[in-house]
């Protein structure tokens, strides 16, 4: 051995001694796993630099995955094999109750910052009236976004009938314009049509909700239920989507909508982040109405739930990331989440107050929160939301399937699920 | 009658010899294998597992998409089956002559094996839109309105099959090159001196003694074939709607939605479907490569 290479040996090892004497001072690190959508990264970021500065010896790190499908059974996955993170977001409503929360996440029944959340919130991150979550983020609407911008060329006023609304489509047809933006590249996109028909459907069926939980009530028997594929082939049969329909992207969708291509894009309002972020000056051309009904004296807006915080049962630092899940849920980690986020709705915290400047499309919003007329999305009032809802809509969408038979189609859908999830009755 | 006794042959190696591959061939293969049957009856979320007997397959028999993807895998397999032979066997012909750079040419050819599949279909995705891809633009340029290579679902699964051909030609055209090397030039010459043309010189002696290289070609493209998922998923996601599902793609949609055992049961499904084709086909090909 030379002398040189004793040097650079000895040098080594000073360094990571000092490395491994750094680490002993026990810093706490929590892992922290969030999709991978830019606000969603943005607001985990935002939330662990601000809790760092309050507890300097807690480091958040932050870990991204995929939205979507692939996103599920990755949480599934690590949630089943123990390797999930000490904290996680995720969906509230069915797609959290698929994870069983009673056997795989921790009960967040009793943190401090819990009573100041909004109770609808917790009703949907509960089992078993036990809460697992804290919300992140704020409300989401399901409507139509539109182009102002048209909507004043061709003196138009938004919809609050589908009567009304059809009656706008083929004035701004007539004009050349495309009226309805489909993206059915990303098969998502052609759900909402027809879940955020879910208003008018409640506004006649009440018990909606709760028979078709317990296998009373069917989307094909229903004629409420099926109105919303009803509508969704009429865009299609009238002539009134664009001409790629077929291959668009949800992001062709935004294009369209925000730079006057188009002038409806049926879509849930956490698009507000994405179209702040690509067509910021056209901020103020971009508004939003609920999903017209049949009654126009009772127009209002399905609302859907933030994701949400929890911790899995797994975590090695149960006391840790319970401290960061209530700072998550409390006024100083919902400011944290908006400084850096775009509002899509009204907040879940009390004490939380929306900045002064929202854009045009929330304020929209807000009158049918004020006025009371807002339903929950059904996804979170059942378990029960069928897998192939996003092709069978698709189908609708490019009228390769009739309204009624697509209906029927997704009972069959549904009762795949029910059965899987071995929901009783089924 | 006395039988006569076949004398055992006596292994020339110790029986330890053979135990580590044993112990890597049963955890990792028979026990997986072992393990999916059993999953397969099952109510499976990877956490519990509750035996429901044989409701999984009941259900995917009557999963609505289940046949169209049936026969979309059979028309899939065979279509991408049958091109490959035929052009591979056209395309190793011709660079197997004299041609200029014939080595650059084989290399293009065998180039789009190497790539990505995943790749391919986003890059082929983007060329196939309907109104700004490349294939669309350059139609309407020579006055033709060309159609929704991927959003017509009469067309869906033909596009993607082609893309396929694209793909996986140069492995069909490798393996040909060597089959048609393994030809004794004697015999074209002989041929020759006889008066044969090069039509009949390409029917009575390349395609016969081509034929453990074609049999080759149609079995690994068919198996291909039959469980293909990443192109199709890639590219249309079994869309527009269902109409190019493929068996594949069908069970990964099922496992996507969290039903794992259902999706298990739709890989047992599989496996019996591969073999019900498969077995007959290689022992009808084994019989005929014997008889001759």
């Amino acid at each position: 051995m030379t002398l040189r290479m004793k040097t650079k040996l000895t040098a080594v090892t000073a360094l990571t001694a000092l490395l491994l004497s750094g680490m002993a001072f026990a810093d706490t690190t929590l892992t922290f796993l969030v999709d991978n959508n830019t606000d969603s990264v943005a607001a985990a970021e935002a939330l662990a630099t601000a809790y760092s500065e309050k507890h300097p010896d807690v480091t958040v790190e932050v870990e991204q995955r995929p939205g979507g499908g692939e996103g599920d059974n990755i949480v599934k996955t690590r949630l089943a094999t123990g390797e999930m993170t000490d904290v996680f977001l995720y969906n509230s409503g069915s797609l959290l109750q698929a994870l069983k929360p009673e056997s795989s996440l921790l009960d967040l029944t009793d943190l401090p910052s819990q009573p100041k959340v909004a109770d609808g919130f917790k009703s949907v991150v509960s089992a078993d009236s036990k809460v697992y979550g804290v919300p992140y983020g704020t409300t989401m609407a399901g409507g139509i976004f539109y182009n102002k911008k048209i909507y004043s060329e061709l003196g138009l006023t938004p919809p609050k009938t589908w009567a009304e609304f059809m009656a706008n489509n083929e004035k701004i047809k007539a004009a050349g314009k495309v009226a309805v933006a489909q993206t059915y590249r990303d098969t998502w996109t052609s759900q909402l049509f027809v879940l955020a028909d879910y208003y008018n459907l409640q506004a006649q069926v009440p018990n909606f909700a709760a028979d078709y939980t317990a296998n009373k009530a069917k989307y094909a028997t229903t004629p409420a239920a099926v109105k919303g594929f009803e509508r969704l082939q009429d865009v299609h049969d009238k002539g009134l989507l664009n001409e790629d329909f077929g291959a668009g992207t949800y992001d062709d969708g935004l294009r369209m909508v925000a730079t006057g291509e188009a002038a409806h894009y049926p879509m849930l309002s956490f698009a507000i982040g994405a179209l702040k972020q690509n067509y910021p000056d056209e901020m103020a051309n971009v508004g939003f109405f609920a999903q017209p009904g049949d009654d126009a004296a009772n127009n209002g807006l399905t609302v859907w739930m933030p994701p949400a915080v929890y911790i899995p049962k797994t975590t090695a630092n149960v006391e840790e990331a319970k401290k960061f899940a209530d700072f998550v849920g409390s006024v100083d980690g919902c400011k944290a989440i908006m400084a850096v986020n775009t509002v899509q709705g009204p907040p879940l915290i009390d004490g939380c107050d929306l900045p002064a400047d929202v854009p045009a499309a929330i304020s929209d919003m807000l009158p049918y929160f004020k006025d009371g007329k807002t339903a929950p999305a059904l996804e979170f009032l059942s378990p029960i939301k069928g897998p192939a809802l996003e092709q069978i809509t698709v189908e609708v969408g490019s009228g390769m399937r009739p309204a009624a038979e697509a209906a029927a189609l997704y009972d069959e859908d549904v009762r795949k699920q029910a059965k899987q999830l071995g929901i009783p009755n089924w | 009658m006395v039988e006569a006794v076949r004398p055992k042959r006596k292994s020339p190696y110790p029986l330890w010899f053979f135990l580590p591959a044993a112990v890597i061939y049963g955890v990792f293969f028979l026990l997986p294998t072992a393990t999916s049957f059993w999953y397969s009856l099952t109510r499976w979320d990877l956490m519990t597992a509750e035996f429901i007997g044989l409701e999984n397959f009941h259900q995917f028999f009557s999963e609505p998409f289940l046949v169209q993807g049936l026969i979309n895998t059979l028309i899939y397999a065979a279509m991408t089956s049958g091109l490959k032979t035929v052009f591979g066997l056209l395309l190793a012909v011709l660079l197997t002559s004299n041609l200029i750079a014939r080595g650059f040419l084989r290399t293009v050819v065998f180039f789009p094996v190497l790539v990505s599949t995943i790749g391919i279909g986003i890059t082929f995705t983007v060329m196939m839109h309907p109104t700004r891809g490349i294939i669309n633009v350059a139609l309407e340029a020579t006055g033709i309105d060309g159609p929704g290579w991927l959003t017509d679902p009469a067309l869906a699964l033909f596009s993607v099959a082609l893309v396929d051909l694209w793909k996986g030609v140069g492995l069909a055209t490798l393996i040909f090159i060597a089959g048609l090397a393994a030809i004794s030039p004697d015999y074209y010459e002989a041929s020759r001196i006889d008066g044969a043309t090069r039509m009949q010189q390409f029917r009575r002696i390349t395609l016969p003694l081509v034929q453990p290289a074609t049999i080759t070609v149609i079995t690994l493209s068919l198996i291909g074939g039959l469980r293909s998922f990443d192109l199709i998923w890639a590219m249309t996601r079994g869309g527009p709607g269902f109409s190019s599902d493929v068996v594949a793609s069908v069970i990964y949609k099922q496992y996507q939605a969290g039903f794992y055992g259902l999706s298990t049961a739709g890989n047992v499904i599989l496996f019996a479907l591969i073999a019900a084709i498969m077995v007959p086909l290689t022992a009808m090909f084994n019989r005929r490569e014997i008889d001759q």
